[in-house]
């Protein structure tokens, strides 16, 4: 198959024939959404309680998004659209579209081998679970919503997709909520994500302002953007804003906080969210948005490259001191998104080495979670302290979760290797600072990737109970993902033909070349990380050196004290002042105005209702009474008797002539 | 011949007799027949004129009176024989029961 693809990449971009497969690649992000409804509300009622819906529409997907890519692979990368109307707004269209090019084709790949990887493994690793169909159509959702941001040709949708990430981010998370530690962790990961999307909508808005309201189409708007139409300071603002949003789902400094924490999630959850989906959804963004990024003015990119500088190297240090193997990862997460994100301020080169990182690094850090879900599987506890010597009780997790810590580390020929030195290579040519940080902090994650190899699967059991190798719904996706992880690298690796960046690329396709010295470095810092981390924890096993080192301990493990930092001078503060005079206002002045308007209301009606009774009814009532009491006298006159009414006849008709006489 | 004053003071005398008749005598027959007199001393002046301008309407004119009176006065009669069924008195002072 490689060979195939190396044959047919000569193609060029120009010679598509037909749309072919991309035409359907809607019906991939369509089937994990049905599935969702499907498992909701049949999930209970078929054998296993659900997983087979979840299972068999990721795998669908995962087989279609294999199949557009062969297409692209065959008949060379171009790019299809298409879209549906949606609903308008003055000169607004809104659509409902998808536009498939090389990077949609790959991330298609990425995202459904992922996600089919975690549903299948969720079969074993939540057996049992009270909420398990709860959790499958969860899961499916969250893989739809991460297909639509991937598919979307368009801002709007793409907002639609990124939010339903966040609200299933929050509801996998707190899968567990029955302990307060984890639905404060789903709170936090969801509120601080948004801080993030906040800026990212304006972003978008911005933009669309920008075209003058006429489109929200992601390719007309780096058209116009490109084309030079709007002020490089409107550009500007724009890039900001969506980095923001950027910042916030993938996990960079000062935002960052949330990911740790979301390891309270279930294992699978990890996986997903911090490997393909949630936390890739900021990088693509960036990428899939570059022409913003390129055309605002130097400084966006460079305020990029230094959030990513920032946090590539604090998150790897805050890796070193970890003892719960998940927090590990997750800080790795953090330290490899933030290259990627770095990369992406070192212009269109680095951007496709970032997403060519993304992709590596999406194999092998759900293998990495993974495998450490199974060995939490077997040992009911997160903390490395309470592991150690699983190599024998569980070789297929311990070779598996060997390969990607090795891919972690970057030792060639894994998949890390390759893609992070397109990442070296792309900044060699940018700023030496950089070049040195990125460095530096390969050599901290092969020491701290080591440190939690040695720690979990060396040495004697520390813990108690009998682990035991998962059972096959785990270990089959671990094999899965480790053989990916052996192989996805050739895909841009330097010596052979680099035939990922015919499919991905901005502008037109990098011809990538191995710089032996980079390669040389790069392998010598991983290969320093790796050697001390297993020399340094094979002699120090009990009493471990990184907890020992002071100060500088002390501040790792609080985190910088950046979470205690943030409580009391942000969470605190608008708590206890903001939401108190937030409070004090709703009751007193709001609640005071409808009160008070309640009042007057009262006060006038009563007002009313005296005029009502006293004059109204007055009038009508002394009306009554007048006419009853001169009705009482002038009755007396009837008094029955018929001589008496002919006397006053009589009077009369005397009175009337003696009138009618005198005239 | 008669002459025409004489007539008329003595119509106006049995008016006056009818009128004093239907204001105070109690006797409801003795009202009924007080209408009368009142009746007839129309009657006479209808004549008494008829004679004087040479016109007959004033005589026909008294002659539906007549006509009129005997109606009434059976109407007049069937009420009061009513009355006294009822009541056992033809006394129009004691039937006053239409009054406030």
């Amino acid at each position: 198959m490689v060979g195939a693809i190396l044959a047919h990449a000569e193609v060029t971009a120009e010679a598509v024939s037909g749309p072919g497969l991309a035409k359907y690649a809607w019906v991939v992000a369509l089937l994990p959404l049905v599935s969702a409804p499907l498992s909701l509300f049949l999930g209970k009622r078929v054998p296993g309680r659900g997983w087979i819906f979840g299972v068999a529409s990721v795998g669908a997907a995962f087989v279609l998004s294999l199949g557009i890519l062969w297409h692209f692979v065959e008949n060379g990368f171009g790019t299809y659209t298409a879209s549906v109307d949606w609903f308008t707004i003055g000169p607004l269209h809104m659509t409902l579209g998808e536009y498939v090019d090389g990077l949609t084709a790959v991330m298609l790949v990425v995202v459904t081998a992922v996600s089919l990887a975690v549903h299948v493994y969720s079969v074993g690793y939540m057996h049992g679970d009270s909420r398990f169909t709860w959790f499958y159509v969860v899961l499916s959702l969250f893989t739809a919503a991460m297909l639509n941001v991937v598919i979307s040709d368009n801002l709007f949708q793409l907002v639609v997709g990124w939010e339903i990430m966040g609200v299933c981010s929050y509801l996998l998370i707190g899968h567990w909520w029955e302990e307060h530690v984890n639905s404060s962790s789903a709170i936090k990961a969801f509120i601080t994500t948004r801080i993030g999307d906040v800026p990212f909508m304006f972003g978008v808005f911005v933009l669309v302002a920008a075209t003058g309201f006429t489109t929200s189409n992601i390719q007309e708007i780096g058209h116009i953007v490109a084309g030079g139409s709007i002020s490089p300071a409107v550009v500007s603002i724009a890039a900001l804003l969506l980095f923001g949003g950027a910042i916030g789902k993938s996990a960079q400094f000062p935002l960052h906080v949330w990911l740790p924490d979301a390891m309270a999630g279930p294992t699978p959850v990890s996986a997903l969210i911090h490997a393909a989906t949630m936390v890739a959804a900021g990088v693509y963004l960036v990428g899939r948005m570059y022409e913003v990024f390129v055309h605002a003015n130097t400084w966006v990119l460079q305020f990029v490259g230094i959030i990513g500088g920032i946090t590539m190297v604090g998150a790897g240090l805050l890796g070193l001191v970890q003892d719960d193997i998940k927090r590990v990862l997750a800080y790795s997460t953090v330290s490899q998104l933030a290259y990627m994100i770095t990369l992406m301020s070192a212009g269109p080169a680095g951007r496709d080495a970032a997403f060519f990182h993304l992709f590596t690094h999406a194999f092998f850090k759900a293998l990495l979670f993974l495998g450490s879900g199974s060995v939490i599987h077997a040992c009911h506890t997160n903390n490395m302290s309470e592991m150690g010597g699983l190599r024998k009780k569980m070789p297929l997790t311990f070779w598996t979760f060997l390969i990607g810590s090795l891919a972690l580390a970057g030792l060639p020929p894994l998949a890390g290797f390759w893609s992070k030195d397109e990442l070296l290579v792309a900044a060699s040519k940018g700023h030496p600072v950089v070049f040195v940080i990125m460095l530096a902090t390969a050599i901290v994650t092969a020491f701290y990737t080591m440190r939690m190899v040695m720690q979990t699967f060396t040495g004697e059991y520390r813990g108690h109970g009998h682990p035991h190798e998962s059972p096959l719904s785990m270990t089959g996706p671990l094999v899965a993902l480790a053989g990916a992880t052996l192989f996805v690298g050739f895909l841009g690796a330097g010596p052979a033909k680099a035939v990922f960046f015919d499919w991905v690329f901005f502008e037109e396709p990098e011809a990538v070349k191995l710089v032996p010295w980079v390669a040389l470095i790069s392998i010598a810092a991983a290969a320093v990380g790796v050697i001390a981390g297993y020399y340094v924890y094979r002699r120090w096993r009990e009493r471990d050196p990184v907890l020992a080192l002071g100060p500088v301990s002390t501040l790792l493990v609080n985190k910088y004290y950046l979470d205690t930092f943030y409580w009391k001078f942000i969470i605190q503060p608008t708590r206890d002042t903001l939401s108190a005079a937030v409070n004090w206002f709703n009751q007193r002045v709001l609640d005071g105005v409808v009160d008070g308007s309640a009042r007057a209301a009262r006060a006038a009606a009563d007002g009313v209702q005296a005029i009502d009774e006293d004059v109204i009814d007055g009038a009508v009532n002394g009306v009554g009474q007048v006419a009853g009491f001169t009705g009482g006298l002038l009755r007396y006159l009837q008094s029955g008797n018929v001589q008496r009414y002919a006397a006053f006849l009589f009077a009369g008709v005397v009175i009337l002539a003696v009138i009618f006489t005198r005239i | 011949m008669i002459r025409l004053p004489l007539v008329l003071f003595f119509s106006a005398a049995l008016f006056s007799i009818g009128v004093y008749g239907v204001l105070a005598r109690r006797n409801a027959v003795l009202v009924l027949m007080s209408i009368e007199l009142m009746l007839n001393a129309v009657n006479i002046n209808l004549v008494g004129f008829s004679q004087l301008w040479k016109e007959l309407t004033g005589q026909v004119f008294a002659l539906f009176v007549i006509a009129i009176a005997a109606a009434e006065v059976g109407i007049g009669l069937a009420i009061v024989l009513l009355i006294y069924r009822n009541r056992e008195t033809i006394n129009v002072n004691e039937v006053n029961l239409l009054k406030w």
